[in-house]
């Protein structure tokens, strides 16, 4: 089984996924503060920073991954957004709106595939898209200021990369992690295990 | 409203071969008060759960059927209120008002009448505070009573009690149970689970006990049950009233000292205490909800560091290591040489099956394989968990979480053992084992450190006891 | 801060304002800025937030300690400046290998970090002042968001300050088992890297939990809710968001008037 029986969301679907979204929320939280002391050590290429960027777009994925319903994508990416910047965040209420902006890629990705399939080639679908969302976000938001071909671009290209691999792969290798405590048993995600 | 009716009632979790309960056939009427025994990990928080229709298909397979007033109570659970055993995570809302407001707006409790069934509902349990205080500012004893108040603002047709007073103070749980004697009223049917028989029989009209391999085992006005099968009962794990246990005196002298704690304490969590273990004691520590037991028990097996004063170690413990602290000693020589047994058993679990959780120690302490496997072996087969060596610790019933968490402590052979409420939620049979282990141990020459609420307990074994007090209790 | 509790005077005049409407406020205000690449609106909008500050009862000192990680964050708009800037133009200052600091530059510089405070000062202070369940309320009966996930939302929400307790129980659980990292790195970065793990698990384990406690008080019932707390949008409350408007194109206003305007895109 690969899919829920309706896409009616349980409620044990609404409050795993916001749990998911809080708690990268808080990891959202302290990676703004980590992006912000590492900025010293990418001052030699400030783009290559770019590189970690992905784990701002776990979620997203993560949660589609695991709640397999229509909307879970963007509920878990924008939630965390939101209580990021609840807890406070260095980039603003506009985190919120970038969020919900990831959040579209990321579902796209999944409804790509008509909530049917949940492997490597939709999370990775999933991850790229929001990556793509948050780079041309970033664009705007962050980096009209600088020049195109040595910083725009190379931040650009490094953010979708990075959202593919670390949010993409990542993603699905955290589910399968999840999956293997117990703690997905009611989810289509931790089906499939073997009898104690 | 409030009518109980199963046929053929059993249930089995998903990835579990057994069935967790099976074969119950059981009415109850309208206004009866249940008592819900047996043995650990017969099925009687399932049998609750399916009760309140909170098994949902999902999650595993159903035999037979059951009606709460003639439907499925998954269907409708306006009628049922239950209250878990484990408060913190039935606390939704961040105030103490709203979370008791919770379940009024979920049922469509028009506005106007809100507040003011919360206000009764507060007032029905004793509830101390102003709706306004926030739900992580209450002791256990309080949440557990606010969860209680959440229950009855329904004004349930039937309610649920999962051993509602499981980790409190004998004051505490006393004020939980008048909150329930008070709430029930002739149209409130209860159906109350609890180990301990003796202080729930005031709340009670009947008694079921169910049987572990399936069925109900008795089923009648308590003192006819007791009369009629008490022998039996009691020899299954059930708390019979009038089988008192016997007590297990050291055998052997006091033994040398391993711990002394000087002026130990850790503001505002412990007052100052002072405090000698010594090899071949049972030392119980007692208290009210909040004097800082627990926290006592976390510094006496080196995982905090004190805040105020020292706790230091004998040679007879650790060897050349007595010079510096526990709380610096590295984890496998600390756990070779002090066991912990947490007060909340699955915050000790790091491991995905009970075999893997009791192997972890003895291999960090550096045991050869086979020994490793003799110990988990030896330990699985004294605490009745064979059967579940494969399970995921956090499926476990609250008794079997119990058993595991203990064995874990023991299975690197510590020569102190440090343990937080370790006889809570069990029933006779394990108990008497566990009195059992724990003074063979003391005999043994090990140290023997438990907190706990349990007056049998520190009856059955205890040689010292030290009470401590609340920290505001003494300012 | 992890309670996520009001740090400010909940009676001020503009901290009792609709949550709703005091994030929708923030969020006009800051989007507006956004338009443009100067320093002169974002140092007005500044000088704005900081006068308006007493009116959300917030004070100073509370609003420097929750702006601490802005100064860093301004710090590498800097660098990247300096090293990235498109816009090279005006009087040289320093020409240092790939490094060309110009006056334009140092002014696009000048730009983006009072941008950066302008933008992320509102949020600071709607947050300060905001209690979550006002806000999932307002969110509930002011602008229709679901409330089932608004709901959830908040019950996960309540989770975060035992996250940290959570944490230093795994670690003392891992270690009474004989489970440390000792001294080398490594196995410190690993022993982090699965405590967050644990974390997350132990985390979803309590949701799935939450979520049956949630139930078993009828929030799946499907029928129609009620709300206990009311929350209302006065006009008021639209003055507030209708003033941060204002506000922000005044700001933009000024700067065109003044000839320092540089639209974003274009
Ligand atoms: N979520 C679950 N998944 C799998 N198995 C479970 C789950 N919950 C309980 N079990 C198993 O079902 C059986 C009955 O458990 P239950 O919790 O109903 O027992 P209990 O009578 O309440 O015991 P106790 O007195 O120890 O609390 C146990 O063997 C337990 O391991
Ligand atoms: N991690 C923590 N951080 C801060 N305060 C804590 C923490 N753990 C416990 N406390 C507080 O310290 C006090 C003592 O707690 P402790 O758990 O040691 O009490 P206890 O005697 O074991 O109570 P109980 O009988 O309810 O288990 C309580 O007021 C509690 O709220
Ligand atoms: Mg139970
Ligand atoms: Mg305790």
């Amino acid at each position: 089984m690969s899919h829920t029986d309706t896409d009616r969301w349980r409620t044990i679907d609404i409050v795993v996924a916001s749990v998911i979204a809080v708690a990268f929320g808080v990891i959202f939280w302290a990676w703004n503060l980590v992006w912000t002391a590492t900025e010293g050590a990418f001052a030699f290429f400030p783009p290559a920073q770019a590189v970690i960027y992905g784990i701002w777009l776990v979620p997203g994925v993560l949660g589609g991954l695991v709640i397999r319903k229509p909307g879970a994508a963007f509920y878990c990416e924008f939630l965390a957004a939101f209580v990021s910047v609840l807890l406070g965040s260095q980039w603003g209420v506009v985190a919120i709106l970038q969020g919900a902006f990831q959040g579209v890629g990321a579902e796209l990705g999944f409804a790509a595939f008509r909530y049917r399939s949940y492997r490597l080639p939709a999370a990775m679908l999933s991850a790229t898209l929001a990556g793509l969302a948050a780079a041309v976000f970033d664009q705007i938001r962050y980096y009209a200021a600088l020049d195109l071909l040595t910083a725009r671009l190379p931040i650009f290209v490094l953010t979708v990369l990075s959202a593919t691999v670390l949010a993409g792969v990542g993603g699905l290798l955290l589910t399968r992690a999840l999956a293997g405590t117990g703690v997905l048993d009611r989810f289509p995600a931790g089906r499939d295990r073997a009898l104690v | 409203m409030g009518t109980v009716r199963l046929r053929g009632f059993g249930w089995r979790h998903a990835g579990r071969r057994a069935w967790a309960v099976r074969g119950v056939d059981l009415d109850v009427e309208r206004g009866e008060r249940v008592l819900l025994l047996g043995a650990s990990g017969a099925g009687k928080s399932t049998l609750l759960a399916a009760l309140a229709g909170l098994l949902p298909t999902d999650s595993g397979e159903q035999e037979g059927t059951v009606e709460i007033d003639g439907v499925d109570p998954r269907k409708d659970r306006e009628r049922v209120g239950i209250v878990f055993q484990d408060p913190q995570t039935q606390l939704v809302m961040a105030r103490c008002g709203d979370d008791v407001a919770f379940g009024l707006e979920n049922r469509g409790v028009p506005a106007g009448e809100i507040w003011p069934r919360v206000d009764a509902a507060l007032r029905r349990v004793g509830f101390p505070y102003h709706r306004d205080r926030p739900t992580a500012a209450l002791s256990g004893g309080e949440q557990q009573r606010l969860a209680l108040a959440g229950a009855l603002a329904l004004h349930p047709g039937l309610l649920l009690l999962d051993e509602p007073t499981a980790n409190l103070d004998p004051v505490g749980a006393e004020l939980v149970r008048d909150a329930v004697a008070l709430a029930v009223d002739a149209d409130t049917t209860l159906v109350l689970v609890e180990h301990r028989v003796a202080e729930a029989l005031r709340l009670v009209d009947r008694v079921v006990v169910l049987a572990p391999g399936g069925g109900v085992r008795a089923d009648g006005p308590p003192g006819e049950v007791f009369a009629a099968h008490g022998d039996e009962l009691a020899a299954e794990g059930v708390w019979v009233p009038g089988h008192p246990v016997a007590p297990r005196r050291a055998r052997t002298p006091v033994g040398d000292r391993l711990l002394t704690a000087d002026r130990l304490g850790l503001p505002p969590r412990l007052a100052t205490t002072e405090l000698t273990v010594r090899a071949g004691e049972a030392l119980a520590v007692l208290g009210p909800n909040g004097a800082g037991k627990s926290t006592l028990a976390l510094l006496l097996g080196g995982l905090l560091r004190p805040g105020t004063g020292r706790l230091t170690a004998t040679a007879e413990l650790a060897g050349a290591d007595a010079a510096t602290a526990p709380h610096r000693w590295r984890a496998p020589a600390l756990a070779g040489r002090i066991g912990s047994v947490f007060q909340d058993p699955e915050h000790q679990f790091v491991t995905g099956t009970v075999s893997e959780e009791l192997a972890l120690g003895p291999r960090r302490t550096g045991q050869p394989e086979h020994a490793v496997r003799t110990t988990v072996d030896g330990l699985l087969h004294r605490l009745r968990l064979t059967r579940l060596a494969g399970a995921n610790p956090y499926t476990l019933s609250g008794g079997e979480a119990r058993r595991l968490s203990v064995a874990t402590a023991l299975a690197t052979a510590p020569r102190l053992l440090v343990c937080d409420e370790p006889t809570f939620g069990q029933d006779r049979r394990t108990w008497l084992e566990l009195v059992d282990l724990f003074a063979d141990l003391r005999d043994a020459g090990h140290g023997v450190v438990t907190v706990t609420h349990d007056a049998d307990f520190v009856a059955a074994l205890a040689d010292r006891t030290l009470v401590l007090e609340r920290a505001d209790a003494r300012r | 801060m992890f309670g996520g509790e009001p740090v400010a005077a909940p009676d001020a005049p503009l901290a009792r304002r609709n949550p709703v409407a005091k994030l929708a406020a923030a969020m006009v205000f800051s989007v507006v800025l956004l338009a443009t690449l100067d320093p002169v609106a974002p140092a007005i909008a500044i000088a704005v937030e900081l006068a308006v500050l007493p009116l959300f009862g917030v004070r100073y000192r509370v609003l420097a300690r929750r702006a601490l990680p802005l100064l860093a964050a301004a710090a590498g708009v800097l660098v990247t400046l300096v090293l990235f800037a498109a816009d090279r133009s005006g009087r040289t200052l320093l020409a240092a290998g790939p490094v060309l600091v110009t006056s334009g530059v140092l002014v696009t510089a000048l730009g983006m970090v009072l941008r950066l405070f302008a933008v992320a000062l509102p949020g600071v202070i709607v947050f300060a002042t905001t209690d979550p369940t006002d806000l999932a309320d307002a969110l509930i009966q002011n602008v229709k968001a679901p409330a089932r996930f608004a709901i959830g939302a908040l019950a996960a929400f309540r989770l975060v300050p035992l996250l940290a307790q959570e944490w230093q129980m795994i670690g003392m659980a891992r270690r009474a088992r004989g489970v440390d990292a000792g001294r080398n790195p490594v196995a410190k970065l690993r022993l982090f890297g699965s405590t967050g793990f644990a974390l997350l698990v132990g985390a979803i384990r309590r949701g799935t939990r939450l979520a049956v406690a949630m139930d078993a008080r009828g929030f799946d019932a499907g029928g129609p809710r009620t709300v206990a707390r009311r929350q209302r949008f006065t006009v008021a409350d639209g003055l507030l968001v209708a003033g941060a408007l204002v506000v922000a194109a005044g700001s933009l206003a000024v700067s065109v008037a003044v000839g320092t305007f540089r639209p974003l895109i274009g």
